[in-house]
């Protein structure tokens, strides 16, 4: 995937990336119309579908909710990239399915940079220098989860395809 | 390559020959357990997906301890989905009032976690497990509904931090004076995301209670799960109760580890961590005049038969003092009856105390002693967060068993030595 940079400093937490306040609903449309509201008023008017967003340490602190990957993904961000991320968050995008990926030298990276994102082999290539940014590889089970829409999405499909396959795991040993 | 338990479990479970931290896995679960808060979402997510059928009905644990006995219609309505999707999916292991406990209690009780045991709950204290040589940790409830369908899990491996605790403990210090003087240390971010792994000779003479009470408390310290290598006293425990074979893993001897830290132990005293954060630590000789309206002895920290011993033998013959309360929270059924064979119970009464029926209670501010505006509590449990136990300017204070029975008596925070 390729995609223009949206840089954001450390610890962005859940209020930044969705308000308390614009909680009434769960809706992913209405959530993305104030996606990063408090943290760039402009973002979410101004964003493209496609476009990455590149943060700092602690990306997602603060409080669980599943609204604030979710309200990223509907505004049509791609994919997040941080230096790291607040646990809950890691696992509530993954769940969701909003592709992050955690790479070391997000600080190289400024607003309006073009990127390009090989998440198999955990490279992201900064197009405006031509250098190579090395990530944690998202393996190929985790690309079918977020390609399916997260989580339960995922198994939805999955037991579509063959019904037993949830059940399947009963024959084990025991 | 070199492996720590915590790696070695996981290569296991995703059948992979070797893990290293930062990889994303896909690993197969042994134990997945829910209660009556998140129970009741998770399977919400599992009938939105279509699913019918569990992975393995014999693997699914629901432990309905939150706000049971239920305190109110909300909380019946809740424990009744659970109650209903165990009768439709013959769910042996749903344990409700008259079996139950606080579930991180109960589950090792039982027999349900073995050594070795990848379990994951939808509670954040399923770290507890740990003390078994289990990898265990918590997770949210849909990714609990995506267990009970496929029976696994995605994981990343964590790195380890390996806690050494060197030298003999001193009177009235227990597990839970150990993790409090850890997190006192490193703070409740200091182990974010990182498995920790607790070894040395105190953490060989301490006790399967002192060891639960220590993964129990890992989470408050940031970690993915709390891990202790399975020693006699382990086989000792499991022997009696495990349902299942086991498998001991010990880290190598050239696993690399984020970190080591060591502590001497013949310098830790009692701890009271104050609030807000259970890393205000400060040593019981330390903290002053704090006067006390309540002490809560219980939840799946410290209400074990182990810690009922320690703080009835601080407060046996003795009184509360006045305009205190002191209410004791027996994790489980078991424990319950245990104290009572004993006469423990008893000395709770006779000091001026109630004892609970097994519940989580006023731990997590569900009921059976809520704080009023202001007062201050006491409290063997894991949280010190604001407004855990009651509103906003109330006041908990996480204390070891013994600590808390001799702050009833005194009517401020104290040391047993006081009495
Ligand atoms: S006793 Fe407290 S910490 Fe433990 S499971 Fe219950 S509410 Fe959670």
């Amino acid at each position: 995937m390729t995609g223009r940079a949206w840089k954001f400093g450390d610890n962005i937490d859940t209020d930044l990336i969705i308000p308390a306040r614009r909680l009434v609903t769960s809706n992913p449309e209405e959530l993305a119309k104030y996606c990063m509201e408090d943290a760039d008023p402009t973002f979410a008017e101004l964003v493209r579908p496609g476009d990455i967003i590149v943060a700092g340490d602690n990306f997602g602190c603060g409080s669980s909710r599943e609204h604030a990957p979710i309200a990223i993904r509907a505004a049509g961000v791609a994919c997040v990239i941080a230096k790291n991320f607040a646990r809950i968050f890691y696992r509530n995008a993954f769940n969701i399915g909003l592709p992050i990926m955690e790479c070391p030298d997000a600080d190289r990276i400024q607003t309006g940079d073009r990127l390009k994102v090989d998440m198999g082999r955990g490279e992201i290539f900064h197009l405006e220098t031509g250098a190579i940014f090395k990530s944690s590889p998202i393996p190929p089970f985790m690309q079918e989860l977020v390609a399916d829409g997260g989580l339960i999405d995922h198994i939805a499909k999955t037991l579509k395809k063959s019904p037993a396959a949830g059940a399947g795991a009963r024959t084990r040993k025991k | 390559m070199s492996m720590t338990i915590a790696e070695k479990i996981l290569a296991k479970h995703a059948g992979l020959p070797e893990v290293k931290p930062g990889q994303l896995i896909m690993a197969q679960v042994d134990v997945a357990l829910g209660n009556d808060i998140t129970a009741p979402i998770a399977i919400k997510e599992f009938k939105r997906s279509g699913a019918t059928e569990l992975f393995d009905p014999e693997r699914v644990v629901f432990v309905m301890d939150h706000f049971a006995p239920n305190k109110d219609i909300s909380s019946a309505t809740q424990v009744k989905i659970v109650r209903d999707f165990a009768k439709e999916h013959r769910l042996p292991h749903f344990y409700d009032v008259g079996e139950a406990g606080i579930e991180h209690a109960l589950l090792p009780e039982k027999g349900l976690v073995v050594p070795g045991d990848l379990v994951i709950g939808a509670d954040s204290h399923t770290v507890t497990y740990g003390a078994l040589g289990a990898f265990s940790t918590g997770v949210g409830s849909t990714d609990l509904a995506g267990i009970m369908i496929t029976g696994k899990i995605w994981l990343k491996v964590p790195e380890t931090i390996r806690f050494v605790y060197r030298g003999k403990l001193r009177p009235w210090v227990e597990g839970k004076d150990l993790i409090l003087h850890t997190i006192g240390d490193i703070g409740v971010d200091g182990a974010r995301y990182k498995a920790m792994e607790f070894s040395g000779e105190a953490i060989a003479g301490l006790s399967m209670a002192g060891r639960f009470t220590m993964a129990n408390m890992a989470i408050e310290a940031g970690g993915k799960c709390g891990i202790f290598h399975a020693d006699d006293k382990t086989i000792d425990y499991v022997l009696k109760r495990a349902k299942r074979p086991w498998q001991i893993f010990e880290s190598d001897p050239g696993a690399r580890y984020a970190e080591v830290r060591e502590y001497d132990c013949t310098k830790v005293e009692p701890q009271v961590a104050f609030p807000h954060l259970p890393e205000k630590t400060k040593a019981v000789s330390e903290v002053g005049n704090v006067q006390i309206d309540q002490a809560i002895i219980g939840s799946c920290t410290n209400g074990r038969i182990e810690d009922l011993r320690s703080a009835a033998s601080v407060l046996r013959g003795k009184k509360t003092a006045s305009y205190v309360r002191l209410i004791v929270i027996p994790a489980t059924q078991d424990v319950y009856l245990q104290a009572l064979r004993e006469g423990l119970i008893e000395t709770f009464i006779e000091a001026g105390g109630i004892v609970s029926p097994p519940t989580c209670g006023p731990c997590c501010g569900g009921f059976m002693g809520i704080l009023a505006d202001g007062e201050r509590t006491v409290a063997t449990t894991n949280r010190n967060f604001v407004g855990r136990m009651g509103p906003r300017s109330s006041e908990i204070y996480l204390v070891n068993p013994a600590v808390a029975a001799a702050s009833a008596v005194l009517g401020r925070i104290g040391s047993p030595v006081e009495l």
